[in-house]
């Protein structure tokens, strides 16, 4: 790090712990040891308030003993209202905070005389930033900073990822070089998967199969981590395998769900040694070190092998030994995902979907910034925002929309062009009223807790649990489900929260809440795929092996550019398997579109059911041609319709409404009072959806939700892949590839033509039974 | 019938699903809290910059109430516009709609605690309308003589029940009408919160707005 100090922008890759974040301050400390510098000279932004307190630790005790003439000092949501006015007016040497702190100290009018000498900024957990809005916020603050302080050289800390190039595109000042330094990683882990005597089931995510083997391995260890793709799985493993547990081994579970407390108990016990073993789920992704880990179980297929590769860095932080891990497959299918991720960690072929041009409503906001901050002439501040990497390729006619929104509102309809936000004097942009940016200010920052929500009975104060936001999303009233093993019936969404009532001895319609969240990364199916195109399968155990084989006789495996459906009658109802391979979230989008297709062409469909790699339609009339059902226009044409009144879309809206700048955040005291002084987000949405189709809040809202929750893009990749090309094999009874997916939990029922003409043909049938059907 | 029938001080009146009241008998047709120019008046004063579109949606459906039942007086509550400003500053488009709209007929705007002032646009300015013993003002008087009844409105009610979300509602109980707030841009109060409890008693009557207007007890509402 010392010999490279002089760079004006550097990243450095290192597996998860080794100390990386104080070898990015080392030059820090020596170019402040003589006690030359005034002001600031090093800001440290992390993702996590924590990180930044515990970092102030760690650096105040080695400055302390070595007596170094060195201020440290954080600066977060949590800091003191008369802390943070001193720190403005007599910076420290070492500032540390967070993205959102940091864009607040830019908006105020002395910013320049604050970074005024401002050397060094080291970014931590540049990879975890760079995922979210949070990172283009903080680069689009460091340009303003390097605008203010020239000389202003950068240095981001990232783990392992599978593209460093594009995270230091994103870290170096436009188009400026940055180079990349890579730590020794260590010899390479040691992962294998599991077998056991027993075969893993052919469907399902529980791998309760797995239990006796998993204790055995927790036993032969000293700690394991024991990770899950989702919480209610969790949940469920850690439940069985307390039961199967006869020598009481000291296991605890961590998740999101759980309170604050509850996980602090884990930790603290974790840190002591008390455990051998945690059942836990991503909420161990990040942050905390956990020293004596040395075995990694990831149950599931790991669904992204970034992932995977971040995780088993968990496990043994000993220099030169490596980390081990093993991957329990949970189905059938998975055995194949399994042995995908697999090869692609051994061949180092890390996975990640790129990430898009900067997000304008992300723009949007540091427009209004610049704003509350002074005075600026609209080309600088564009040349300056074309120095961020995720915003090269931003074009001037872009940018003065954005401009145009945070100054007229952006509307079709001119209404007040007397009441601007922005106005232009002498060339120059400001607030019309400066009241505004203390306004402004407090809607500063693009993190939304909102990602699960409360579930409760109505007028109850207990929480049953969380449920994820797409799942909240995807329900109507009266629909069914599981939480907290017990069948509820879906009210409504009041206030963030999901209302139900109880429902009595019925099965839930809409059976699991859970794994809507990771799909299986692009190039891991992409794998699967090459996979299938093989003559024989040697690494594959000799049950899945002889599975596909029959697969190939019967049918056909799926190939990388078709998209191949197959048609069959079972169980009186007839079948439509499309193997898109483009996830869980693309297939119920998929499904979605389709069943309503088929719906309006009589097609009578009753229900789908979505795996990562298929889609089942079931119904009363055979599918003859599917071509049609496939035309990219029809999909696109029915993603339209479908999405116009659908609450993922407003839901969307209100995020990027907020962060442009539109929508203020509730406050805790408007929350508070029963007086609703705001008006629902909804209100905003239909009324722009009624009157102004094309303003920008809308388009960005569109292109958020493909992305996001609809994943439509992914439905669009498989298009552009298999250039609409639809091999479609008729059988007379089901194959062994779709077999699996009639065992498949979470069928969502279609309600249309198909069952009234069931309803109908039943009560018929009953007439008929009591002699009434001549009346 | 999609609105809901009931008796007011022995005035026969009809709740409609779109939140405006008729009375038949005198061809009167009574709304509420329009908030025309909210935002106008927002972004007048520093804050943001909301879709202007509210004045042209409020008035739409001012429109379709007005033409679905051709009244010989039409009732503003008061509330009309978002503030005095907000009135000044109507745009040519509003100003002929509104002329259209009271075309014809007596047109009454009640003062609200938002428009306390007379507007230039047409129509009778009064703080407060009485016709036979009903009475109309925009915020409910502390106490109604017997024998009278009182309709207003300010408070923008909103209730919800099982199987609906919130929506906004009337409120009514023996001598009292709450009508709920017929603009675009305007949020609202639960009728159970105890402002509004206190005023209508624990007999008081919700009647939900939507496709049609349905009544049920306050008691059985939600809290919030």
């Amino acid at each position: 790090m010392l010999a490279r100090s002089g760079e004006g922008s550097l990243l450095l890759i290192a597996p998860t712990g080794g100390g990386k974040t104080l070898a990015g301050f080392l030059p820090s400390l020596v170019e402040l040891a003589d006690g030359a510098h005034e002001g600031l000279h090093t800001l440290y932004v992390s993702p996590l308030k924590a990180l930044a307190a515990d970092i102030k630790r760690n650096l105040g005790a080695p400055i302390v003993e070595m007596g170094l003439p060195i201020r440290v000092e954080d600066r977060t949501g949590d800091t003191s209202y008369t802390q943070k006015r001193r720190q403005r007016a007599d910076p420290p040497h070492i500032l540390l905070t967070t993205p959102e702190s940091l864009a607040l100290l830019v908006s105020y009018e002395d910013a320049p005389r604050i970074f005024k000498g401002v050397q060094r900024i080291i970014v931590d957990e540049i990879h975890a930033l760079a995922e979210s809005k949070r990172g283009d916020q903080l680069m689009l603050a460091l340009s303003r900073i390097q605008t203010m302080s020239p000389d202003l050289r950068r240095v981001g800390l990232s783990a392992t990822v599978e593209d460093p190039a594009a995270i230091a595109r994103s870290l170096a000042r436009h188009p400026d070089p940055c180079p990349i330094v890579l730590a020794d990683a260590g010899p390479d882990p040691d992962i294998s998967m599991l077998l056991t005597d027993e075969r893993p089931p052919w469907s399902g995510g529980g791998a309760k199969y797995s239990i006796p083997a998993v204790l055995d391995l927790v036993r032969t260890h000293k700690t394991t981590l024991i990770f899950h793709n989702t919480r209610a799985q969790a949940e469920i493993y850690f439940h069985n395998l307390w039961l199967a547990n006869e020598d009481s081994l000291p296991i605890g579970i961590h998740h999101g769900s759980l309170s604050k407390d509850q996980r602090a108990n884990v930790e603290a016990a974790m840190v002591r040694g008390d455990l051998r073993a945690i059942v836990c789920t991503g909420s161990l992704d990040l942050g905390i070190d956990w020293g004596d880990v040395d075995l990694v179980v990831q149950i599931g297929a790991p669904k992204n092998v970034k992932r995977l590769i971040q995780r088993i860095g968990r496990a043994n932080h000993r220099y030169n030994a490596p980390s081990k891990a093993v991957l329990v497959p949970a189905n059938r299918f998975e055995v194949v995902e399994c042995v995908a991720a697999l090869e692609a960690a051994k061949a180092h072929d890390l996975d990640g979907d790129p990430k898009g041009a900067g997000p304008r409503d992300v723009l949007c906001q540091h427009i209004l910034i610049a704003a509350c901050s002074g005075p600026f002439d609209a080309t600088q501040l564009y040349q300056e925002i074309t120095t961020v990497g995720a915003f090269s390729g931003l074009s001037r006619a872009a940018f003065d929309d954005c401009l145009d929104f945070c100054a007229t509102g952006g509307y079709a309809l001119r209404a007040y062009d007397q009441w601007k936000r922005l106005k232009q004097t002498d060339g120059l942009w400001h607030l019309r009223d400066p009241r505004a940016a203390a306004r402004i200010r407090m809607n500063i920052g693009t993190i939304f807790d909102t990602e699960t929500l409360k579930v409760k009975f109505r007028r109850s104060a207990k929480t049953l649990g969380e449920v994820e936001e797409s799942f909240a999303a995807s329900l109507t009233p009266g629909d069914t489900f599981l939480i907290g093993g017990q069948i509820v019936r879906y009210e409504g969404l009041n206030q963030l929260v999901v209302e139900v009532s109880r429902e009595k001895g019925r099965s839930p319609k809409v059976a699991t809440f859970n794994g809507t969240k990771f799909a299986t990364s692009t190039q891991l199916s992409q794998r699967i795929l090459r996979m299938f195109s093989q003559d024989d399968w040697p690494a594959l155990p000799a049950h899945t092996a002889q599975w596909l084989h029959l697969q190939r006789e019967v049918s056909k495996l799926p190939e990388t550019g078709r998209i191949l459906v197959e048609t069959f009658p079972q169980d009186g109802r007839e079948h439509m398997v499309v193997y898109g391979f483009a996830g869980v979230n693309a297939h119920r989008t998929l499904g979605l579109i389709l069943t309503r297709r088929m719906e309006a062409t009589g097609l009578n469909p009753l229900g789908f059911v979505v795996t990562d790699y298929a889609l089942m339609i079931w119904g009363l009339t055979p599918v003859t041609d599917v071509d049609p059902l496939f035309d990219p226009q029809n999909l696109r044409d029915g993603l339209e319709t479908w999405l116009a009144g659908n609450a993922v879309m407003k839901r969307t809206f209100r995020v990027a409404a907020t962060v442009a700048g539109l929508i203020e955040r509730n406050t805790r005291q408007g929350r508070k009072s029963g007086r609703q002084a705001t008006f629902s987000s909804d209100i905003l949405y239909d009324t722009l959806a009624k009157y102004d189709p094309d303003h920008l809040m809308l388009r960005i809202t569109r292109e958020e939700a493909m992305r996001g929750l609809v994943d439509f893009a992914r439905i669009e990749d498989m298009l552009e892949r298999t250039k609409g090309f639809v091999d479609h094999v008729t059988l007379d009874r089901v194959t062994p590839l779709a077999a699996p997916l009639f065992l498949e939990p979470g069928r969502i029922p279609v309600f249309g033509e198909g069952r009234e003409k069931l309803l109908q043909d039943a009560a018929a049938a009953l007439m008929k039974d009591a002699g009434l059907s001549t009346l | 019938m999609t609105d809901h029938s009931f008796t007011l001080a022995n005035a026969q009146l009809r709740a409609r699903p779109d939140g405006t009241l008729w009375w038949p008998d005198e061809r009167l047709l009574c709304v509420s809290d329009l908030h025309l120019g909210k935002s106008e008046r927002i972004a007048r004063r520093g804050g943001t910059l909301l879709p202007p579109y509210e004045t042209r949606e409020t008035l739409w459906r001012l429109d379709e109430a007005v033409s679905a039942t051709a009244p010989a007086t039409v009732i503003c509550l008061g509330d009309s516009f978002d503030d005095l400003g907000a009135a000044l500053a109507v745009s040519d488009e509003t100003r002929t709609t509104l002329a259209r709209l009271q075309a014809g007929r007596d047109w009454v705007w009640i003062e609200g605690n938002h428009d306390p002032g007379p507007v230039d646009l047409g129509g009778r300015h009064l703080r407060e309308f009485k016709m036979h013993a009903l009475a109309f003002r925009h915020i409910a008087a502390v106490t109604v003589p017997d024998g009278e009844g009182e309709i207003s409105g300010h408070y923008h009610p909103k209730a919800a029940i099982r199987g609906a979300g919130r929506r906004p509602c009337f409120l009514s109980n023996a001598a009292r009408l709450i009508l709920p707030a017929f603009g675009a841009y305007t949020g609202g109060m639960s009728a159970r919160d105890p402002v509004l409890a206190d005023l209508m008693g624990p007999e008081a009557l919700a009647i939900l707005t939507g496709k049609r207007a349905f009544p049920v007890p306050v008691a059985a509402c939600a809290i919030r």
